[in-house]
């Protein structure tokens, strides 16, 4: 897709599609003698659903944990909002507005899920310690204008019922719901989807697919997701990235994946004869 | 009315005054635990730091005096003023936060993802490690400690018991201000805890890492404003132990009474401090007044244990802690 213009594009269900708001540059990560990532680039453009998609152990969640500064590549550089970011903390690049979701749910149990979706709004309120401590001025303003704004995100997710419910007790499907909640509620510029389908019957796969549809189109959100499911990510995403064995096989439309001879290489296998 | 039950009346209340100076050291364990999951071994020691350094700073104490004496040949002690309480108290809180960053810095963030006893174990070196560094930063004798809390017979109490039922009870203005002081301090860390954004960090970090540093949080910032809050309560602790009774190394023995304190209440409950506290100081007070005579008095070391003891058999996780779900 090198002939796309620097301003963006329109896709083919006619939404317009911005300029790069992440760029990743030759990124090579490796664990010991493990090479998880060699050397992949790729872009990120504002408003579109970009998917990371790749066999078992391709390093699509190497990829997503580098974005978000859980690992550190070797090699190569990250550039985000036209700068080269420099090494970051995760809380740091959270900050900076790349919210994330985890495979393998990382909620706050004994919270509330109200509770939860709040610590989503932690880097919308800069009132000092002090000021939190008296709860006076800004900060009471702070909590009750991001309370207003939680609360949207949980009627948009369809939550409401369970708000006060503390999320230990929820079952698996509406965890991860929540979990997405918590994420959008940051108003990031970026979000991260590792796997949010994983584990999930037909009927949540169908809830969380027209939730994710949804809040691009709503919120105009940029989303980065990785997939198992080449049929859900097929129909969600504009563009795909493919990965195996932590190499970059492709890299484009799903239409244009579809067709590449080494993505259905990695996907069906080969026949060696 | 019998006198026995006039004087019951009195040792209970007595009873929830001494409680409540065991919820002011429990509660500083809870909000590490809470924050941490770190068994804080080092409270009560933290307790007696802030009180030696409280003391030192008001009397203007030369810190490591002797030290320095033995190295140079100096003989300087004081530096010959004195601080006034209030400014004291926020040196003093100054002082805590250092030590909390410290504490973080030196111990805490090389175990991230350690076992908890390990964690366990490294609070225990660090109460060692601070009873000496007091020693020998503060030298070892009793201290007093006064910064005008009211102390003595409060006299009002005293007549009003008297009218009633024709004898005064003795009620320490000192365990007044103490249950005062508590009560506010309780009111406070449990709004703050809960309807700010750092009070609501704080849960976070104790519940998942990864999912707090997710959304943006330092776990490095959160640790060093638990340990400085723990740090706070125990200064608040330390004041009141050391006014009733000195500051000395006993001081850090109240760390001990905590427990069964905690065990009742529950680990993670600032409420439940308080509650447990409550009962623990009724509880051994009407225990000794009421059964004591029978089995030849002393009851008070040894009651609080058994009742946490039996808690331990019936209800694990204390009267308010959290329930442990475990989703199979």
């Amino acid at each position: 897709m090198n002939d796309m213009s620097p301003d963006g594009y329109t896709t083919e269900d006619g939404r317009s599609i911005g300029p790069v708001v992440m760029e990743m540059r030759n990124i090579t990560l490796r664990f010991g003698g493990v090479v998880a990532i060699k050397d992949i680039s790729f872009d990120i453009r504002e408003g579109e659903i970009r998917a990371i998609i790749g066999p078992n152990g391709a390093g699509k969640s190497s990829m997503l944990n580098v974005i978000s500064g859980f690992y550190k590549p070797q090699e190569g550089e990250v550039w985000y909002m036209g700068e080269k970011r420099p090494a970051m903390k995760p809380y740091q690049v959270a900050q900076q507005g790349i919210a994330r979701t985890f495979q393998n749910i990382a909620l706050f149990d004994g919270m509330s899920v109200l509770d939860n979706v709040m610590t989503g709004r932690i880097r919308h309120m800069s009132s000092g310690l002090f000021a939190q401590a008296i709860w006076k001025g800004r900060a009471e303003r702070e909590e009750v204008e991001n309370r207003a704004r939680v609360e949207r995100i949980i009627d948009f997710l369809e939550i409401q019922h369970i708000r006060k419910t503390p999320v230990g007790r929820l079952p698996y499907g509406l965890k991860k719901r929540v979990e997405l909640a918590r994420a959008l509620a940051a108003e990031p510029s970026i979000l991260l989807l590792d796997e949010p389908m994983a584990g999930m019957n037909v009927e949540e796969k169908e809830d969380m697919s027209r939730f994710i549809l949804d809040l691009n189109d709503e919120f105009g959100t940029t989303i980065a997701l990785i997939e198992h499911d080449m049929g859900v990510v097929m129909d969600l995403s504009d563009r795909v990235v493919v990965m195996d064995y932590g190499k970059k096989i492709g890299d484009g439309s799903p239409d244009e994946v579809r067709r590449n001879q080494d993505v259905i290489d990695a996907y069906l296998g080969v026949a060696h004869d | 009315m019998p006198d026995q039950l006039v004087w019951g009346m009195e040792v209970f209340l007595n009873g929830l005054m001494t409680g409540v100076l065991y919820s002011l050291v429990a509660l500083g364990f809870v909000l590490i635990y809470k924050a941490s999951g770190i068994f804080n071994f080092s409270q009560g020691v933290l307790a007696l730091f802030a009180a030696m350094t409280l003391v030192g700073i008001m009397e203007g104490r030369v810190p490591f005096s002797h030290l320095i004496n033995a190295t140079f040949g100096t003989d300087i002690h004081n530096f010959g003023w004195n601080v006034p309480a209030f400014a004291a108290i926020l040196l003093t809180m100054a002082v805590m936060v250092a030590l909390a960053w410290a504490v973080n810095q030196f111990i805490f963030r090389h175990l991230v993802g350690q076992e908890p006893i390990i964690l366990f174990m490294a609070t225990i070196g660090l109460a060692y490690f601070l009873e000496g560094f007091g020693d020998m930063m503060w030298g070892s004798d009793i201290k007093n400690l006064d910064v005008g809390l009211p102390q003595g017979i409060n006299a009002t109490i005293d007549e009003v018991t008297y009218e009633i039922f024709g004898y005064g009870f003795f009620i320490d203005n000192l365990d007044l201000a103490a249950t005062l002081v508590a009560v506010l301090l309780v009111i406070a860390l449990v709004l703050f805890a809960q309807y700010t954004k750092y009070g609501r960090a704080m849960r976070a970090v104790a519940d998942d890492h990864q999912a707090a540093l997710s959304v943006g949080i330092s776990l490095k910032f959160i640790w060093i404003m638990v340990w400085s809050l723990a740090g706070f309560v125990a200064l608040v602790a330390g004041i009141m132990w050391g006014t009733k009774s000195g500051v000395q190394f006993s001081l850090s023995l109240i760390a001990l009474k905590a427990l069964p304190v905690l065990m009742l209440g529950g680990f993670t409950s600032i409420p439940g401090a308080i509650v447990g506290g409550l009962i623990i100081g009724v509880g051994e007070k009407m225990f000794e007044f009421l059964v004591g005579p029978m089995v030849g008095g002393a009851t008070e070391n040894w009651f609080a244990y058994v009742l946490a003891l039996l808690f331990l058999v019936f209800r694990p996780q204390g009267l308010f802690g959290e329930k442990i779900i475990e989703r199979v």
